[in-house]
């Protein structure tokens, strides 16, 4: 039967609601771009370093600036959040963890561990 | 590349409101996405207000009253009204269920039925499963055997061996899991989707089935396979229950194990 070509796309995104896993599941995926482009400046930091005393000053002054602060604050959650839900990923991949039950568990369980890991470090630097 | 906004002809108008006939004390707003090929106009959310005490408790019986008593046009599909058939797929406040084992009270406030996502419609409520059924056929779920059949009973099964169809076999193939997919909203021409996956499954490790060899070559696939990132909107959705992701992941442990020897 010839397909008639006006037909619609019934709408997806627009009106699906993901679950909880399914917004991790993106975010996960977004996070991985970002980092990609966090490592640009982290190339940046990098080479100031190996350029010296002067340049070092420089990015320093420029890291304690608030905004800058800020973005890197949310490259380290995103890094962390990126790292623990690859774990997950890899009890996944080994068969486990699947259960309908504790997928939201074990979303929120990611989010906590990651949200305390990027405080600590914060903590630190 | 994935295109995440609706093409022109599918973005949604308002449409009709029908109200509840007069001295209705127990009513409920649905709201259901409409497409008539013929009108030529893009598809509209009507809007119907249904005096509860006069319809049955599941999301089913709503689109029969609607059907019944407002608008005879309201096309779905529908057959077992028990969740063994699979025609009633459809998504209801934004998730992927059986209309006919869905209670209307297990949501509150309006409720809005959509056809199946991104699919392309035929009318109302009814996607075209054409392609979702070619992929079906395409993993030859049916027994395939090397050796000749035994002369005097069919070939047996351990009970241990049939219960490893347990959480396989109740797949009714509604497609809610395939279609709540966003893997499979972006990459459906290439990539099977749960549903498919999981029946895949269903015949590897099926101890009768001869095959195993052939079916795990087809399945390695970047596509076919590995688009499957375990968003797990398949095993929330499942309105029978069953665990489509883990049965991928099953699949892709397999594919690891027959590599490693």
């Amino acid at each position: 039967m010839a397909v008639p070509s006006n037909r619609p796309t019934s709408p997806h995104l627009q009106a699906y609601k993901l679950p909880l896993t399914g917004i991790i599941s993106i975010t996960h995926r977004m996070t991985g771009v970002l980092l990609s482009i966090g490592l640009v400046f982290f190339v940046v930091i990098m080479s100031a370093i190996a350029g010296g005393q002067k340049s070092y000053d420089n990015i320093q002054a420029l890291a304690t600036f608030w905004p800058i602060k800020l973005i890197y604050s949310g490259f380290c959650y995103a890094l962390v959040f990126h790292l623990c839900h690859g774990v997950r990923h890899l009890i996944w991949d080994a068969g486990k963890g699947f259960d309908r039950e504790t997928m939201d568990r074990y979303a929120l369980i990611e989010m906590g561990i990651s949200l305390a890991i990027t405080i600590n470090i914060l903590l630190f630097i | 590349m994935a295109e995440f906004a609706l093409p022109k002809n599918s973005q949604l108008i308002v449409g009709k409101n029908y109200k509840a006939p007069l001295g209705t004390s127990n009513s409920r707003q649905f709201e259901v996405y409409r497409w008539d090929p013929v009108s030529g106009q893009n598809p509209r959310i009507d809007s119907y207000e249904l005096d509860m005490d006069s319809c049955g408790p599941m999301v089913l019986d709503a689109i029969l009253k609607i059907k019944n008593d407002i608008d005879s046009t309201l096309t779905f599909r529908r057959s077992c009204r028990e969740g063994v058939c699979g025609s009633c797929a459809m998504m209801v406040n934004g998730k992927n269920t059986l209309a006919c084992t869905k209670a209307i009270d297990s949501y509150s406030g309006t409720i809005k039925i959509f056809p199946l996502p991104h699919m392309q419609v035929v009318k109302d409520l009814v996607a075209d499963m054409t392609h979702f059924y070619a992929q079906y056929a395409s993993i030859q779920p049916w027994i395939a055997t090397q050796t000749p059949a035994p002369a005097d009973r069919e070939r047996l099964q351990s009970k241990e061996d049939r219960e490893k169809l347990d959480g396989l076999y109740e797949c009714v193939l509604c497609a809610c899991c395939s279609t709540s997919c966003p893997s499979y909203w972006w990459n459906s021409e290439r990539y099977l989707g749960p549903a498919v996956l999981l029946q895949a499954y269903r015949w590897l490790v099926d101890s009768r089935d001869e095959n195993t060899g052939a079916r795990l070559d087809e399945l390695e696939d970047p596509f076919k396979l590995y688009r499957c990132h375990t968003i797990m909107n398949c095993t929330d959705t499942c309105p029978k229950g069953l665990n489509p992701a883990k049965a991928i992941a099953e699949t892709k442990k397999l594919l690891v194990q027959r590599k490693l020897g």
